[in-house]
């Protein structure tokens, strides 16, 4: 024995409904929405999924989708149900889940959903309600209104050459490599209905194989919008509409594609295995020292990019931070900074870090002109400043100032590469201060440069660097 | 304790993977990118999700999708990218989605620039979106706050199923410091009753901000309303700093705490007394605190990255009991230490902006 | 619902308190045997009704139909 009747993926009373009549849908006369709705539910129930779907509404007359079926549901913003669907999709892949979208909010305000979790092959099925029109608000134009056709926002008919023409959305997500399978039916004759019924039912079974994403658009009357009677409108959508929608498959990878291939792995948390995950990114320096400090650095380092100007501060302020110290670095960031000039702030204090900027340093690194020009002055009385001489042709107030020049460049040039200058000054720096002793810093670098090649070059071009500062340059 | 020196966008997603957050939907945008690159290299490590959303739109909805079905989820952005973010942090509000929102502010309006700049505190803690709503904000000032923030934030999110801002400014989302790694620890949820997570134990479950009858939307606007009341009560953080004896109070959050934290004694040194009281949430604001104070200072000095925002707040919170003065720097612009000594000289010499 | 599954012969039967009257279910119907009736129901449309014989239970009319729980087709 068969029997048709209301699906038991249907609630039997619409209790969510307000108002009265609470076992009919809100729809009007001859809307295709409830058409569909019953060829979803059927389905549903059919493959035995009803009890892990999740269906997402997003405005439109389908909002309220979460009033008759039997399943989870999300009512989601105009045009962001594909978004929606792929954050339920990714985080349970074993759910069914259902975008389910008319004509504006699938193809204007969500056009760039729409094609975006096409493209990632979300393994969702999106059922794409087209009856050319906006029946919730009043009937105005939709992306896929047909030409001519009266809206309340195209009185006169649409026109191509104002409002451009109706967008045929299968044939442009066929396009996309991803889609599994997309095809255009309509809410017309019996023929076309059952065919309706049937493709509908295939993209839920290929999502129930994990086989990736489906697209079904369903051409469907909008009597009311239409202004026509029910039987007109269905005679209307199937010598018009059709017209403009050709009905067929556009795109069928099912039978290419394994179960479970578009299934995205996903795990629930796990503390211990993210502890672990954390422990890892700890830092190579280990536990601190605890070396005293004899006074704080407030530092400016500045030069051009492409010197290695912010990673002389990192350099300093891991040799601060495994000496136990607070320590920040900021550096002045944006893409001004790539092959511009570059500078960072470096503070090491034994107390807390009050500004991580460095308005007026006690150690000031310069490396190139502009920044001996710019910094200088800003230097505080008695601060030490550092002059790559091979590089910055003016020379600091060596009487305000503690006057560091050393040729860092022309030292790195010999030990291996200008690059490793950096290091040099930061020996330098080091040998001026005397704020760390300099094993202490050549076993800090060694920790840090993940490059093993590089190790000996940069502890020759500190080792100089200190040296040329203790020997008096 | 495990420590790594980092940045304070990288101590964010540390503190989102400890806190139990297992996906991440965000778009590029300077300065909060790297937040996106800790993320994809993360969570995918760690069988959770990264997706690069088409736009901050979908990041946000994506975030309701994964929220809606009880499980940690966060975006993050930038001024501009945290407009677009706004009706969806409505519908997560009007859903009750519990969810965490980073905005590391730069300069605008519009394009602006990538520096620095707190000029979003009316969108962040006023409900930038549509409707009745707060965010719970809290402002980190360094890269071990942001990444104990985050955590705290996913843990208020749940408690008040509300989405929770990290509002941070560039500096704070840009800079180093060394940062002790945090533990995670189970967490407890009871998201059954109305997740929706595609288990027939969910099935009867609905996510919706929808509600046509204007009688039940009252009712549901004051159930929300309720609940931030309750939040309010419960969930103001602040500190302070000298402000016991204070003649004048300056009230800063952010990069600019930290700013006006090196200037206290500074300007003590030179016999003005100044104390600092730092919002640590935004929203809540620490009205209560901000108004005991008010009784017995000369005044209050709000500085901020902006042309005059959280000033407000304080004036609702001080109502009067003493003036209240604001000093800001805007559009990038970094006030130094002895630009703000000058500036307490003035507001206690009877001076200063207002 | 009226509930004639006893009888070994195919029928329809429409809620006349649920149909609103669209008619799509007439077109399709290949054995003509679903009419309009001239009552109105309580929300006001004139619902279809089954002619009494000749339904073969098809099932046609139930999917042409957009209201769930409308038609009932059941073929023994």
């Amino acid at each position: 024995m068969k029997v048709f009747e209301k699906s038991p993926s249907f609630y039997q009373v619409f209790e969510r409904k307000s108002g009265p009549a609470k076992e009919a849908t809100h729809y009007c006369p001859g809307c295709g929405h409830g058409n569909i709705h019953k060829m979803i539910a059927e389905a549903l129930e059919d493959l035995e999924v009803t009890e892990r779907t999740v269906f997402v509404s997003p405005v439109g007359c389908s909002v309220f989708g979460y009033y008759y079926f039997d399943c989870g549901n999300f009512q989601a913003a105009h045009g962001r149900a594909p978004a929606v669907a792929t954050g339920v999709k990714r985080a349970n892949p074993g759910a069914i889940v259902i975008s389910y979208q008319g004509d504006g909010d699938l193809a204007a305000i969500g056009t760039a959903e729409t094609i975006h979790a096409a493209n990632r092959g979300e393994s969702i099925c999106v059922f794409f309600v087209n009856n050319a029109i906006y029946g919730m608000t009043g009937g105005q134009m939709a992306p896929t209104t047909l030409i001519g056709q009266r809206s309340t926002t195209s009185p006169l008919g649409r026109i191509a050459e104002t409002h451009g023409n109706p967008i045929r959305m299968a044939e442009l997500l066929a396009t996309l490599p991803a889609p599994t399978y997309i095809e255009r039916v309509a809410m017309g004759d019996s023929k076309q209905i059952m065919k309706a019924r049937k493709a509908i039912r295939k993209a839920l079974e290929i999502q129930k194989e994990g086989k990736g994403y489906c697209f079904v658009e369903i051409l469907s009357s909008c009597p009311t919008g239409w202004k026509m009677d029910p039987v007109t409108s269905r005679d209307w959508l199937m010598a018009e509409m059709t017209k403009v929608f050709p009905l067929g498959v556009f795109k069928d990878e099912s039978g290419n594609r394994d179960e479970g291939q578009w299934d995205r792995h996903f795990e629930g948390f796990a503390p211990d295995k993210v502890n672990a995950y954390l422990d890892r990114l700890k830092s190579a320096l280990g536990d601190s020292e605890a070396l005293s400090l004899p006074r704080d650095l407030h530092c400016k380092f500045a030069g051009f990019g492409g010197q290695g100007i912010l990673t002389l501060g990192l350099f300093l302020s891991q040799i601060g931070m495994r000496a136990g110290h607070q320590v920040s670095w900021f550096p002045a960031y944006g893409p001004e900074m790539r092959g511009g000039t570059a500078n960072c702030s470096v503070n090491i204090s034994a107390e807390r870090i009050g500004s991580p900027l460095v308005d007026h340093p006690n150690v000031l690194v310069v490396m190139n002109q502009p920044s001996l020009d710019a910094f200088e002055a800003s230097v505080l009385d008695g601060g030490t400043i550092i002059v790559d001489t091979t590089i910055v042709e003016g020379r600091p107030d060596a009487k305000r100032l503690n006057a560091v020049l050393i040729p860092a460049s022309a030292i790195a040039d010999e030990v291996g590469t200008p690059k490793v200058a950096n290091v040099v000054v930061l020996g330098a720096l080091v040998a001026a201060t005397g704020a760390f002793p300099p094993e202490f810093c050549e076993a800090t670098l060694r920790a840090v440069i993940k490059k093993q090649s590089l190790v000996d070059m940069n502890m020759a071009a500190f080792r100089r660097g200190y040296d040329h500062v203790k020997n008096g340059g | 304790m495990a420590r790594q020196f980092m940045k304070g966008n990288d101590a964010v997603i540390v503190g989102a993977l400890a806190a139990g957050c297992r996906a991440y939907y965000g778009y590029p945008i300077t300065p909060a990118s790297e937040i996106a690159h800790a993320a994809a290299l993360h969570f995918p490590a760690l069988g959770g999700v990264f997706i690069q959303a088409e736009s901050e739109v979908s990041a946000i909805n994506m975030v309701y999708g994964t929220a809606g079905m009880g499980i940690r989820t966060m975006t993050a952005s930038s001024s501009p990218g945290f407009s677009l973010k706004q009706e969806g942090l409505s519908y997560c509000a009007g859903a009750e989605l519990p969810c965490v929102v980073v905005n590391i502010v730069r300069g605008g309006p519009g394009l602006g620039n990538i520096a620095p700049e707190q000029a979003d505190y009316f969108q962040i803690t006023k409900g930038g979106g549509h409707g009745n709503y707060r965010l719970i904000t809290l402002a980190p000032n360094g890269a071990q706050e942001m990444c104990d923030l985050t955590m705290k934030a996913f843990a208020l999110a749940d408690k008040y199923r509300n989405p929770a801002c990290i509002m941070a400014d560039g500096i704070t989302g840009q800079m180093m410091e060394v940062v002790e790694l945090p533990k995670a620890l189970p967490v407890e949820r009871d998201h059954l009753g109305w997740a929706v997570d595609g288990t027939p134990a969910t099935r009867k479950n609905l996510i919706s901000s929808i509600v046509l009858e204007p009688v039940e939307l009252e009712e549901h606007n004051l159930k929300l309303d309720a609940k931030y009341k309750a939040c309010e009560a419960a969930e103001v953080l602040y500190e302070e700093y000298r402000t016991d004896d204070a003649e004048l109070v300056i009230v800063a959050y952010g990069v600019v705490s930290r700013i006006v934290y090196s200037t206290v004694d500074q300007a003590r040194s030179r016999g003005l007394k100044v104390g600092l009281l730092r919002p640590i949430t935004l929203w809540p604001f620490p009205t209560a605190p901000i108004r005991a104070l008010a009784g017995r200072v000369r005044a209050l000095l709000a500085v901020e990255l902006s042309t005059g925002q959280m000033v407000e707040d304080v004036r609702l919170a001080v109502e009067g009991r003493a003036p209240v003065h604001f000093y800001g720097r805007c559009g990038g612009m970094v006030p130094g230490g002895a630009e703000l000594v000058a500036e307490y000289e003035r507001v206690l010499a009877g001076g200063g902006q207002s | 619902m009226t509930d004639n599954t006893v009888t070994a012969v195919p029928f329809m039967v429409v809620d006349g308190e649920l149909c609103k009257g669209c008619q799509l279910c007439i077109g399709v119907c290949p054995k003509h045997v679903i009419a309009i009736s001239e009552k109105l129901n309580a929300s006001s449309y004139h619902p279809a009704y089954y002619t009494g014989s000749d339904c073969t239970g098809c099932g046609l009319c139930f999917y042409a139909c957009p209201e769930p729980g409308a038609i009932r087709v059941v073929k023994p």
